[in-house]
C-alpha cells in the first residue's frame, strides 16, 4: 500500500475517478495547463484532455452554475474553487439552485456535483486565503458537505462524493495538503458520507471534530495520554449529514465532550453538535459541554502572533482536555 | 405586420395557424388565471400578456426532441409551444400535486418539465442562463446535437451571472441562445433607469457574439432570428444574444399595480402593437385566415382552457406529509 499526501490521495483519486467514469469533467481557475494553484490536480488535463479537464474563466457563479447546467444534463461536473474564501459569488448558486433542485422539481431534476474547494488557515494566507466555511453550508438541507481529516479518508469520501446523486462541498485543508501523510489502497473504496469515524478510543474525554483538528486532536490526545488522562477522538469526516448515533455513543461513554473546530465559534458545527447532545444524552453527561473554536473574529489576520492566536493548536486542544477531564 | 410574404421561411400554412393557436391559447389561459386569482382560488399571477408573438416565434425555430429550454416566469407561451400543455400550466397555477414542475411547491409560471427538455427555474433571475449555458456545453462534450434557449427580461441582464454566462458561452463555443424579451420595465423601473444602453443586445459586442434586435411583436421575425442563431450554434459557432422588443400588458404580477408608475396613454399605444391582433391581420391579409376559422379557433381555445381549468380544479392538493421529500435521492434527511 502507497504511502500518500493527503493532497496524492485527492489527485489520484480523482485520476481514478476520470478513469472509470467518462462523465466526469473537473474545472475551475487554472486547474488545467497550470494543475492548480496546490497542484492537485497536476497532469490531468495531459491525460484526460482539454475537453475533461478546463482551465475556466475567472467567474465563480459562472463556474457552479454551468456546472448545475452540465449536471442536470447527465455530466458528473467536479469544479473547483480556488479557495473557498471566493465560494460566495456561487453561494446563491449552491444554495439557491444546486441544494434546491431537487426539491423543488418534486425529484424530477437532480444535480450530481461536487465542489471541490481548500479552505483554512495556518498557511499565511490572511483573511482571504484562510476561511472555513463548512457552516454556511451544513445549514442547507439538499448539499452533503465532506470535510476528511486523513489521505485514506480523503479517497473513500471523494469516490463517495462523486458517484452520490446530490450536491456534495468537499473541503480540504491546505494545511493537511502536504502535511498528512498516510497509507491509501490503490483501488478504489467508497466511505459513506453521513458515516463518523472512531479514529481513537478512550474512556475521560470526547473530542468531535473533523478535518485538519482531527489530527491536532490526536497529538493533543498523546501528550494527556502520558498524563493519565484517556481521550476519545471522534472524526465527523462528514459536517452534513452528522452521525447523529455516533456523537451520541460517545458522549454517552466518556460523559465529558469538547467540540473542536477551526471556524468560528458562534454558529459553527459546535452548537449544533452541543444540541444534539443536550437534547439526547444530558443525563449522561459528568460535565458542561465544551467548545474549542476560531475566534468570533471576522476572518484570520496575516501577521503571525494574529495569524496563531487565532489558529486552534494541538496545545490549546491539549489545555482545554486536560481543562474538561478535571472538571 | 411589416414582412414580405417571401420571407415567411419553411413555414407552411398549417404551422403558421399553429403558431397563432399558441399565441391565443396562451393569451385566453392567461386571462382566465387571472380570473382565477380576482376568485381567491389563485394566489399569485405573472403574467406573459404581450409577450407571446416573440415567444411562439422562437420556439417554432426549436426542435423539442434535441434543443431545451431555461425559460422565465413571463414564457407561458413559450413553454407551451414547446410542448407543455394547459392542464399542466394549470396544475401548476393551482399548486397541484400532480403539477409536473413541481408537485405544487414553487410559485406559479416557475416553469420546469424534465421530460420536456424545460429547466426548473428559481426566482433570484438570471442564474437560468449559466444552467442553459451548462446543459449546451454538455452537448457538446456528449456530441450531441442540439441546442437550449434561454430567456430572460431586460433587467435581469444587469445581474453579474447574465455577463458570466454570457463570457463562459462565447469562449467555449456552447451552443446557447440568450433571448432577452424587453418589455421596458423591470417591475416598475423603466429601461432607462435600468441600463445606460439603448439594445440589450449591444451587451454582446463586449463577449465577441452576435447581438440581434428584433421586433417582438413580429413572430415570423422572432423566429428568422432564432432560426439563424440555431443553425449558427449547430455548426459549433456559439452564442447568439436576441433582444426582443415586447411589452407587458399587465402590471408585474398580482401584487403589483402598474398605474402607479405607468401611464394609461403609454399603456394604450403599446397594446397597439399586440403581436395577437398584428398577426391575426398579417394572416387574413394573406388569405389563410378568415372568420370562420377564428371563431373555430376561439371555440377550440376556450374549450381547452375550461377544461385545464376544471381538470386542475379537480385535481388532488400535495400530502401535507410529502414536505420531506425529495430533499436528497437518497433517503438521507
Amino acid at each position: 500500500m502507497a504511502v500518500l499526501s493527503y493532497l496524492e490521495a485527492i489527485r489520484e483519486t480523482l485520476r481514478q475517478e476520470l478513469r472509470r467514469d467518462s462523465r466526469i469533467i473537473i474545472y475551475g481557475e487554472d486547474v488545467g495547463v497550470r494543475g492548480g494553484v496546490f497542484r492537485v490536480t497536476e497532469g490531468l488535463q495531459k491525460e484526460f484532455g482539454e475537453e475533461r479537464v478546463i482551465d475556466s474563466p475567472l467567474a465563480e457563479a459562472a463556474i457552479i452554475g454551468t456546472a448545475i447546467g452540465a449536471a442536470v444534463n447527465g455530466l458528473r461536473p467536479v469544479p473547483e474553487i480556488q479557495f473557498a474564501d471566493f465560494i460566495f459569488p456561487a453561494i446563491n448558486q449552491i444554495i439557491q439552485e444546486a441544494a434546491r433542485i431537487r426539491y423543488r422539481s418534486n425529484g424530477t431534476f437532480s444535480v450530481p456535483l461536487v465542489i471541490r474547494a481548500p479552505f483554512g488557515g495556518g498557511v499565511h494566507g490572511a483573511l482571504y486565503h484562510s476561511q472555513s466555511v463548512e457552516a454556511f453550508f451544513a445549514h442547507v438541507p439538499g448539499l452533503k458537505v465532506v470535510v476528511p481529516g486523513t489521505p485514506y479518508d480523503a479517497k473513500g469520501l471523494l469516490a463517495a462524493a462523486i458517484q452520490d446523486e446530490d450536491p456534495v462541498l468537499y473541503f480540504e485543508h491546505k494545511a493537511a495538503y502536504r502535511s498528512l501523510k498516510g497509507e491509501v489502497p490503490d483501488e478504489r473504496y467508497i466511505i459513506p458520507i453521513g458515516q463518523a469515524d472512531l479514529k481513537r478510543q478512550g474512556q475521560d474525554v470526547s473530542i468531535i471534530t473533523y478535518g485538519l483538528m482531527v489530527s491536532y486532536a490526536l497529538k493533543a490526545a498523546e501528550e494527556l495520554e502520558k498524563e493519565g488522562i484517556s481521550v476519545e477522538v471522534l472524526d465527523l469526516r462528514t459536517v452534513r449529514p452528522l452521525d447523529v448515533d455516533a456523537i451520541l455513543e460517545t458522549a454517552k461513554k466518556t460523559g465529558k465532550v469538547l467540540v473542536l473546530h477551526e471556524d468560528n465559534l458562534t454558529g459553527g458545527l459546535g452548537g449544533e453538535i452541543s444540541a444534539l447532545i443536550s437534547e439526547h444524552a444530558l443525563f449522561y453527561l459528568d460535565a458542561p459541554i465544551m467548545r474549542l473554536a476560531g475566534p468570533d473574529v471576522p476572518a484570520m489576520p496575516y501577521s503571525p502572533p494574529l495569524e496563531h492566536a487565532f489558529m486552534v493548536t494541538p496545545e490549546k486542544i491539549r489545555d482545554k482536555a486536560r481543562e474538561l477531564a478535571k472538571y | 405586420m411589416p414582412r414580405e410574404k417571401g420571407l415567411t421561411l419553411d413555414l407552411d400554412a398549417d404551422r403558421l395557424h399553429s403558431m397563432y393557436y399558441y399565441m391565443v391559447l396562451s393569451r385566453e389561459l392567461d386571462r382566465r388565471i387571472w380570473i382565477l386569482n380576482r376568485q381567491g382560488k389563485s394566489a399569485f399571477v405573472i403574467s406573459g400578456q404581450g409577450q407571446e408573438g416573440l415567444q411562439v416565434g422562437a420556439a417554432m425555430a426549436l426542435n423539442p426532441k434535441t434543443d431545451w429550454l431555461a425559460p422565465y416566469y413571463r414564457d407561458m407561451a413559450l413553454v407551451m409551444a414547446f410542448g407543455m400543455t394547459p392542464r399542466e400550466v394549470m396544475l401548476g397555477q393551482l399548486g397541484r400535486a400532480a403539477d409536473p414542475g413541481s408537485g405544487g411547491r414553487q410559485m406559479p409560471s416557475h416553469y420546469g418539465h424534465s421530460g420536456k427538455h424545460i429547466l426548473t427555474g428559481s426566482s433570484p433571475v438570471a442564474t437560468q442562463v449559466t444552467h442553459g449555458v451548462g446543459i449546451a456545453w454538455a452537448m457538446r462534450i456528449k456530441g450531441e446535437n442540439g441546442v437550449v434557449l434561454t430567456s430572460l427580461g431586460e433587467g435581469s441582464t444587469n445581474q453579474g451571472e447574465f455577463h458570466e454566462a454570457l463570457n463562459f458561452a462565447a469562449v467555449h463555443h456552447v451552443p446557447v441562445i440568450i433571448l432577452v424579451e424587453n418589455n421596458g420595465y423591470s417591475i416598475s423601473v423603466p429601461q432607462s433607469r435600468e441600463m445606460a444602453v439603448r439594445d440589450v443586445a449591444s451587451r454582446a459586442q463586449g463577449y465577441g457574439i452576435p447581438g440581434v434586435v428584433v421586433q417582438g411583436s413580429d413572430p415570423l421575425a422572432v423566429y428568422q432570428v432564432v432560426a439563424q442563431a440555431r443553425e449558427r450554434a449547430l455548426k459549433g459557432l456559439g452564442p447568439t444574444l436576441i433582444e426582443a422588443k415586447t411589452h407587458r400588458f399587465t402590471a408585474h404580477s398580482s401584487d403589483d399595480d402598474d398605474r402607479s408608475y405607468r401611464s394609461r396613454e403609454e399603456l394604450q399605444e403599446e397594446l397597439r402593437d399586440d403581436a395577437v391582433v398584428r398577426f391575426r391581420e398579417w394572416l387574413e391579409q394573406e388569405r389563410l385566415w378568415d372568420q370562420e376559422k377564428e371563431d373555430a379557433l376561439l371555440k377550440r381555445v376556450r374549450h381547452e382552457v375550461d377544461d385545464a381549468t376544471d381538470y386542475a380544479d379537480a385535481a388532488a392538493l400535495p400530502q401535507a406529509e410529502s414536505i420531506y421529500d425529495h430533499v436528497y435521492g437518497s433517503s438521507l434527511a
